[in-house]
């Protein structure tokens, strides 16, 4: 494991990666997100782990992405991601569509190392039609009739994700959000930026320990202060919410989009690294 | 006395006594998803009135109630141990289908709605499924759902554990059968011919149509106190929109 700089951990995603990304209420890496878009990232494959919020929203409407495997693309009470929204509608961004368990349980076969794992439900909705890469057999140990779907493992090339903090061993605290670690052991690796570097090993506190992801799984680290903003860190700092309403209103528009992107991100180099 | 009874507290306690309709043996766990303020409130009204219900809610910042993660509620209704839970949809037919992802082609380029999220797997392994969709328009319940993001009914040889038990709208309270909605109650201001306009999908009326009851005294009181008190953190634009409550004035009050 490495500390890099922020814009040293962006340039580690290459153009065409596979990567999954939290939504907004878990531990997004805004900071990240925003130093991608400024090292003009192209043809991303994102997943939403399991929905797409502010961060995905940007990297469409910057144009950094080719197609976006999720569950959904929302601001949550802001609503509708609207340069998802318009990119569907213009056509210009392959959307797979997903259902939130399918993608947990995708991500726990790779993380288990199993081609494929089996998930109730799904059966009858248009999101299994559109999927031809999942399928549905017959359940192997019974004799009834007992048709059940199953998922191919999901293994992204970069996870990543914001954290509380890590340490000399490259070990990140996340609490109870342990859908980042289930995403995390699926990926090849996973960059992590973090509000701040703490000495020690983390694992080594039976009270941490539980909310740790191990540094086997971190390829690097960054600090970016206040990094999941607009989102919020568990107890540290609430979301933003003024803020993700003011750009639900704004990025309706390409022009409102760009002002934004101008305003927030691409002359923001300075205050996502302080 | 109190002020006016706002259309979203008649909501609430609506969804309140459907919750109520059918008790398990054991202590009933309802799950409440993101965006669902009314649901939440519902919840809550009946865990503040001294129910033994089990909550969980799942936007929440902190204080959540799983630690294993986002997928801690799909394990839990995998096995059944969610006995009811919520459901919405850009469109909803008449055979309950709902339809999160969109109209026009897939994957909805005329309007693209949020996506499915947990809808596909929660209706079919949830016992009960309440729906809930304010809006009660022809361009919402529809007689066919363009996608289908969560079917209402299922092949005999499908694993389901239930269906819509009902669906509650702006207007009124419908029941479904497993095969069909029945209209079970408008609410005040409306009347039958007003619901048929107003719906796009054919469902049974009977002969006598009773109007929504408005909350209690007890309710409204539990309503803009105990209830409000819990929502302000989560929902605080809703607070505000019904109840006139913002989270610095709470902050006041305990300080």
């Amino acid at each position: 494991m490495t500390v890099l700089a922020l814009d040293a951990l962006a340039a580690l995603v290459p153009d065409g990666a596979l990567l999954a990304l939290p939504p907004d209420d878990s531990l997004t890496p805004s900071a990240l997100v925003r130093a991608l878009i400024r090292r003009n990232v192209r043809q991303l494959r994102l997943v939403g782990v399991p929905t797409a919020g502010l961060g995905v929203d940007l990297l469409v409407g910057a144009g950094c992405v080719a197609s976006v495997e999720t569950s959904a693309a929302s601001l949550g009470e802001a609503g509708t991601a609207p340069r998802f929204a318009a990119a569907v509608k213009a056509g210009t961004l392959r959307v797979i569509d997903a259902t939130c368990p399918a993608i947990h349980t995708a991500l726990q076969a790779a993380e288990k190392g199993v081609p494929f794992m089996p998930l109730r439900g799904v059966l009858g909705s248009d999101v299994l039609a559109h999927r031809p890469d999942w399928h549905v057999m017959a359940n192997p140990f019974t004799v009834d009739d007992d048709p059940i779907l199953v998922l191919p493992a999901l293994q992204p090339d970069i996870a990543a994700f914001h954290a509380v903090c890590a340490d000399e061993e490259g070990n990140v605290w996340v609490g109870r959000r342990r859908e980042l670690a289930t995403m995390a052991h699926a990926s090849r690796f996973s960059l992590v930026t973090v509000e701040r570097m703490v000495s020690g090993n983390l694992l080594a506190d039976e009270r941490m320990a539980p909310g740790v992801i191990s540094g086997v799984y971190v390829e690097a680290v960054a600090v970016a202060r206040r990094g999941a903003w607009p989102g919020g860190v568990l107890d540290e700092y609430p979301a933003d919410r003024a803020h993700i309403m003011a750009y639900a209103r704004e990025a309706r528009t390409e022009a409102g989009f760009a002002a934004y992107l101008a305003r927030h991100v691409l002359n923001a180099s300075a205050q996502d690294a302080a | 006395m109190s002020s006016a009874i706002a259309p979203q507290e008649r909501l609430i306690a609506s969804v309140a006594r459907l919750i109520m309709e059918k008790q398990p043996t054991g202590r009933l766990h309802v799950a409440v998803g993101m965006a669902s303020p009314v649901p939440a409130a519902a919840c809550w009204l009946l865990k503040k009135s001294g129910v033994p219900i089990r909550i969980s809610l799942l936007q929440r910042q902190t204080g959540g109630p799983f630690s294993e993660g986002g997928r801690e509620l799909f394990d839990l209704a995998g096995q059944g141990r969610i006995d009811l839970f919520f459901l919405g949809g850009g469109e909803i037919d008449g055979e309950a289908n709902i339809n999160m992802v969109g109209t026009g082609a897939w994957p909805g380029t005329e309007v693209r709605f949020p996506g499915s999220f947990g809808s596909a797997f929660m209706y079919l392994v949830t016992p009960r499924t309440i729906l809930f969709r304010e809006e009660h328009s022809r361009r919402v319940l529809v007689d066919r759902v363009a996608h289908i993001s969560a079917p209402g009914r299922s092949r005999p040889e499908v694993v389901r554990r239930g269906s819509a038990q009902a669906l509650v709208t702006g207007r009124c309270i419908f029941r479904f059968d497993g095969d069909r909605f029945h209209l079970a109650s408008v609410h005040p201001g409306e009347t039958t011919q007003s619901i048929v306009e107003n719906t796009g999908f054919a469902f049974e009326i009977p002969d006598f149509v009773p109007v929504t009851p408005d909350p209690t005294e007890a309710e409204l009181a539990l309503l803009r106190g105990a209830v409000c008190d819990e929502m302000l953190t989560t929902y605080p634009d809703f607070c505000q929109r019904v109840w006139g409550r913002s989270p610095a004035e709470r902050e006041k009050t305990q300080a």
